[in-house]
């Protein structure tokens, strides 16, 4: 019988230089776990108090935020259903318009086009989402409230553009919606139009070699190839529409409550919400922590759904998320 | 149905030749090296009529909706409905030229050339807003002066912004302390060493870029100027606090940016210096480090036009002050943002002008910082192709687009 | 024939009655190419890529029916020749030509024809095997009448006679819906075969199909170059000297000095050219004295 072989063990002595090397990254590297579980930590401990007041399963599902009445009555139901809403909105025209601008960047633009195009995307990313909500309030609004007026006077039937007689359509999540949208397309745009540029270019060929048109082939290869990156996109551009606050805070009104007419003036997210209670004593503070902490957990928990969408998939391999 | 067509003369001559006959396909010649070459071109005059036919008959269409028979439509509607007719015209007119397979692909290339130039209207549409809106009130005496002593009364131009940008800087500066220094010794120790807490340390580093950073400047405000900071001071209201809650946002997207930049990196660079000898300190610091140099900087300055734009953070923080403080450690401070969100909230017509000088200085300062990192990006790699195509060597491109879209991809709130 | 190949010169839509089957057995299709093998022929044919021109004066017939092999060293521009036969060329930003490419008589790059339907007649199998890994086999085989919009009504028998053809219905017939990434490198390359000539082309272009296989799965190709011979007229890219002789009936070799375009230095009958060569360059080559 022949021996049975086993690799040998390696040794190697570090030098002095290389000691130091992985102290001081190690530090680094560790501190940021640390840091960052003590942040995670506080901000458990912090909101304890407002939960323990209100009771969780009442925070989670009480739409009222009432500081002023003992013991205080508050609750994240509302602000989680306009959250939830502007980014519906907001996803519902980011993604199209998203993947199109994508297709366009990879597939049909000309050169020059193509760099009006990503640098378009890429100043959209960069623009500060408080002058977003500046223009999107004092500009946009007055041009979105007859599109307002001409939804809920013609396709009015369909529930969520419903309206009560006289509402004002002023500051309503639809508005704010579509101003979180101008945020996330860059997202999308970025990552959807990474994934289509990695398409292999063999199988792009013998697509146009079958005698397919230019639909036909992304048709065939392009869209297959990167639905893991246009869902792990969505998904991510979902998160950043989730924590939005300034242009949500100039928007809307900021009173909590469930409604699905979202074509009229009312509604406040978790963070817009947050935002408008600056330098609050410490109990709201501790509320707000809480609410804070929720929103966090949920995107958190989307985020990572993103990441495992796109790296399970062919084209997410080489994406980064 | 069946197409007339004449085959192109080439023209002798440097310019190029389009032949329109018909249902032709537009070919452009060109002499090169004695001969006319021809790049085949799929789409020809017959395909321009076709869209600016179908676009024309659509509109008139709509109008004669519109005008005569309907009332009330907005604005919206009519174009809506508009694109929608001009598309379909559009789709059956290139059907019945050149059959249905044609016809689909053609629509799809209309639709997504549209939506492109739809992403580019809002853009425009802010830029240009912004702009005019805060040219009306913007003084230079904004640079130098503070709020001290405006009331409604006075008119828009009258103070300036100087505490504001003062707070800025000194802001987004601290921050850079706090958080630059350690970004980027975690993102060397995320690519470059071999520990097994690289896992977690990512995965912890990934989940706190999804910290809403509204959640940042409360917690600074909850765990540090609620309980030590009643009475002002170190822990009390001011730009030091301020900073702190910046550095918190800005860590991870400095981390992953930089580790981005690290892993472009050709792992080739590190192979050979190691095995010419160098530890894998010195292969980081003299290989690795001057490499990604440009990549750093660009991420660095992407991280700072970011930072200055951020407003959340800001509010239960630096809290916003009307006069000049210079000293972030003490004391509420201004920033620009803070001064474009405090002013604009106002009701009084002047503070709403202030706000937007307060906006367009903000817009062009991010514009700035933008330029200025695509420019070192871009004028990095032009040196370096240059260098490339002298010595035959295939050039790499860590494009600073792509930077720029892996920064803003971890741009998770505002 | 010839009332068949004339008729291939039909631009616009292809509503007409498709002719009566020309072998017994053949799957009739609706609305694709016309049937039949059809010559193919490059007149002063020229490239360029940019303002760098990569190939001259390329005059070559390959007659219908027949296998043509393009040999020469790399770098000559055999594969932008092919490439130039199906309209591929012109996909490249900047990419240029000059010359006529002429399919049954009449020029494939004739002001008013679309470069998609030229596709559908002259096929191409690439080097390396691309199947569509999200489609099934029997879908992989099927993709090209998809593309292009050809109906088909006996679909289970398109896709077992192309895969006969290519010599893979043995090996894949119970288990054609199994995704067509996961067969192996030579199996990937016969289904990519079967899916082009699903469609039924007049012509089919290989670009050195065989180079990233090993030998069975070459010589499995080579089995099926050499039945399609009376089918499909082939036109095969090829380093291997070997493989040029052992499938081809014409021989066309190219051949770029330093810096220069490549072009045409002998042509012939395979025989001829490898037994008795006229040019002393073409002999050194296939004496293996240079590659």
């Amino acid at each position: 019988m022949a021996p049975i072989r086993a690799p040998r063990l390696i040794h190697d002595e570090p030098s002095r230089a290389d000691r130091t090397f992985n102290r001081v990254t190690m530090a680094a590297g560790l501190s940021v776990l640390v840091l960052l579980t003590l942040v995670g930590f506080f901000l458990m401990w912090q909101s304890r108090q407002a939960i323990q007041v209100t009771g969780p399963w009442q925070f989670l599902t009480r739409i009222e935020w009432r500081t002023d009445v003992q013991p205080a009555r508050i609750g994240v139901a509302g602000l989680l259903t306009g959250t939830v809403l502007v980014a519906f909105v907001a996803i519902v025209i980011a993604v199209p318009f998203g993947v199109l601008a994508a297709l366009a960047i990879t597939e049909y633009a000309s050169a020059r086009l193509r760099k009006y195009l990503i640098g378009t995307v890429d100043l959209l990313a960069a623009v500060p989402s408080l002058l977003f909500g500046l223009w999107g309030f004092l500009f946009l609004s007055g041009y979105v409230v007859p599109l307002s007026r001409w939804l809920t006077e013609n396709l009015g039937w369909i529930p969520l553009f419903k309206t009560d007689a006289g509402a004002s359509l002023t500051g309503s999540i639809f508005i704010a919606g579509i101003v979180v949208s101008l945020m996330v397309l860059p997202i999308v745009t970025a990552i959807v139009r990474e994934v289509f540029s990695q398409t292999p270019a063999g199988e792009k060929e013998a697509a146009f070699a079958l005698g397919g048109t230019r639909w036909g082939m992304i048709r065939t290869v392009v869209l297959p190839y990167g639905k893991g990156g246009i869902i792990g996109g969505s998904m991510l551009g979902l998160g950043r529409a989730l924590g939005e606050t300034i242009a949500v805070a100039l928007l809307l009104p900021g009173v909590p409550e469930v409604s699905r007419k979202i074509l009229q003036n009312g509604g406040a997210t978790v963070s817009g919400f947050i935002a408008n209670r600056a330098g609050a004593d410490s109990f709201t503070t501790s509320g707000l922590l809480a609410a804070g902490l929720v929103l966090f957990i949920i995107t958190l928990a989307t985020n990572m759904v993103a990441s495992v969408v796109v790296s399970r998939s062919r084209s997410g391999v080489g994406v980064e998320i | 149905m069946t197409d007339t067509y004449e085959i192109v003369e080439p023209v002798v001559g440097t310019t190029p030749v389009s032949s329109q006959f018909g249902n032709g396909s537009v070919v452009r010649s060109e002499t090169n090296g004695g001969r006319n070459s021809r790049r085949p071109r799929e789409f020809t005059s017959a395909d321009v009529w076709s869209l600016a036919g179908s676009a024309i008959s659509a509109a008139c269409l709509n109008w004669l909706i519109f005008a005569r028979f309907s009332s009330g439509a907005g604005w919206f509607g009519i174009l809506l409905c508009t694109y929608v007719t001009f598309v379909a015209i559009f789709a059956v007119v290139t059907a019945d030229r050149l059959g249905r397979l044609v016809a689909v692909d053609r629509v799809v290339t209309v639709i997504v050339m549209s939506a492109g130039v739809i992403v580019m209207v809002p853009l425009v549409l802010l830029v240009a807003y912004i702009l005019v809106q805060g040219v009306k009130a913007l003084r230079l005496t904004f640079f130098v002066h503070d709020q001290t002593g405006i009331t409604p009364v006075l008119p828009a131009t009258a103070g300036g912004g100087a505490h504001a940008l003062v707070g800025t800087i000194e802001q987004v500066g601290l921050a850079l302390l706090w958080s630059l220094p350690l970004g980027l010794a975690a993102a060397v120790f995320l690519n470059e060493s071999r520990s097994k807490w690289r896992r977690p340390v990512r995965i912890f580093v990934d989940a706190m870029s999804g910290l809403p950073s509204i959640v940042a400047g409360l917690f600074i405000f909850a765990v540090l100027i609620i309980p030590f900071g009643t009475s002002g001071g170190l822990f009390g209201f001011n730009g030091f606090m301020a900073s702190l809650a910046l550095a918190l946002v800005m860590l991870p997207t400095i981390t992953r940016t930089v580790e981005v930049v690290l892993r472009l990196v050709p792992d080739g660079l590190r192979e050979a210096s190691l095995a010419m000898g160098a530890s894998r300190a010195r292969t980081v610091w003299s290989v690795v480090f001057p490499t990604a140099r440009t990549g750093m900087t660009t991420a660095v300055v992407l991280g700072i036009a970011r930072a200055v734009g951020e407003t959340a953070p800001l509010l239960f923080t630096a809290f916003g002050y009307d006069l000049m403080n210079s000293n972030p450690f003490s004391g509420a401070q201004e920033s620009l943002p803070l001064f474009v969100y405090r002013n604009i909230r106002k009701p009084d017509v002047n503070a709403i002008a202030r706000g937007f000088s307060g906006a367009l200085v903000l817009m062009l300062l991010v514009l700035v910082l933008f330029a200025i990192a695509r420019f070192i990006g871009s004028d990095h790699s032009k040196r370096r192709n240059a260098r490339a195509s002298k010595n035959k060597v295939p050039a790499k491109n860590a494009t600073p687009l792509d930077l720029t879209s892996t920064m803003f991809k971890g741009d998770l709130q505002s | 024939m010839t009332d068949l190949i004339s008729r291939s010169t039909t631009l616009g839509r292809s509503t007409e009655t498709p002719p009566p089957r020309m072998q017994s057995g053949r799957v009739e299709l609706i609305g694709g190419p016309p049937p039949g093998p059809a010559s193919i022929e490059a007149v002063d044919a020229c490239a360029w890529f940019g303002d760098h021109l990569v190939l001259e004066g390329v005059d070559l017939l390959m007659p219908a029916g027949e296998v043509t092999a393009l040999i020469g060293p790399s770098g000559c521009g055999k594969s932008t020749f092919l490439r130039l036969l199906n309209r591929m060329h012109e996909l490249i930003p900047g990419a240029a030509l000059d010359g006529k490419i002429l399919l049954g008589g009449s020029d494939i790059y004739e002001v008013g024809r679309r470069a998609q339907q030229i596709r559908t007649r002259i096929g191409m199998v690439f080097q390396k095997p691309n199947p569509f890994p999200a489609m099934s086999i029997r879908e992989n085989v099927l993709s090209g009448l998809k593309l292009a919009r050809i109906k088909c009504d006996d679909k289970d028998g398109l896709v077992e006679q192309s895969l006969v053809r290519a010599s893979l219905w043995k090996e894949v017939r119970d288990r054609l819906d199994r995704p067509g990434g996961a067969l192996s490198g030579g199996q990937q390359q016969r289904l990519c075969i079967a899916r082009s000539l699903a469609v039924q082309p007049n012509v089919l272009l290989m670009d050195e199909p065989c180079s990233a296989l090993d030998p069975t799965s070459t010589g499995r190709v080579e089995e099926t170059i050499a039945e399609l011979r009376g089918d499909v007229t082939v036109v095969i890219v090829t380093h291997n000297m070997q493989q040029a002789q052992r499938v081809s009936d014409h021989c066309a070799f190219f051949l770029a000095e330093e810096n220069q375009p490549g072009f045409v230095v002998e042509k012939g009958l395979t025989r001829d050219m490898f037994t008795n060569p006229i040019d002393s360059r073409t002999l050194n080559y296939v004496q293996g004295r240079f590659g």
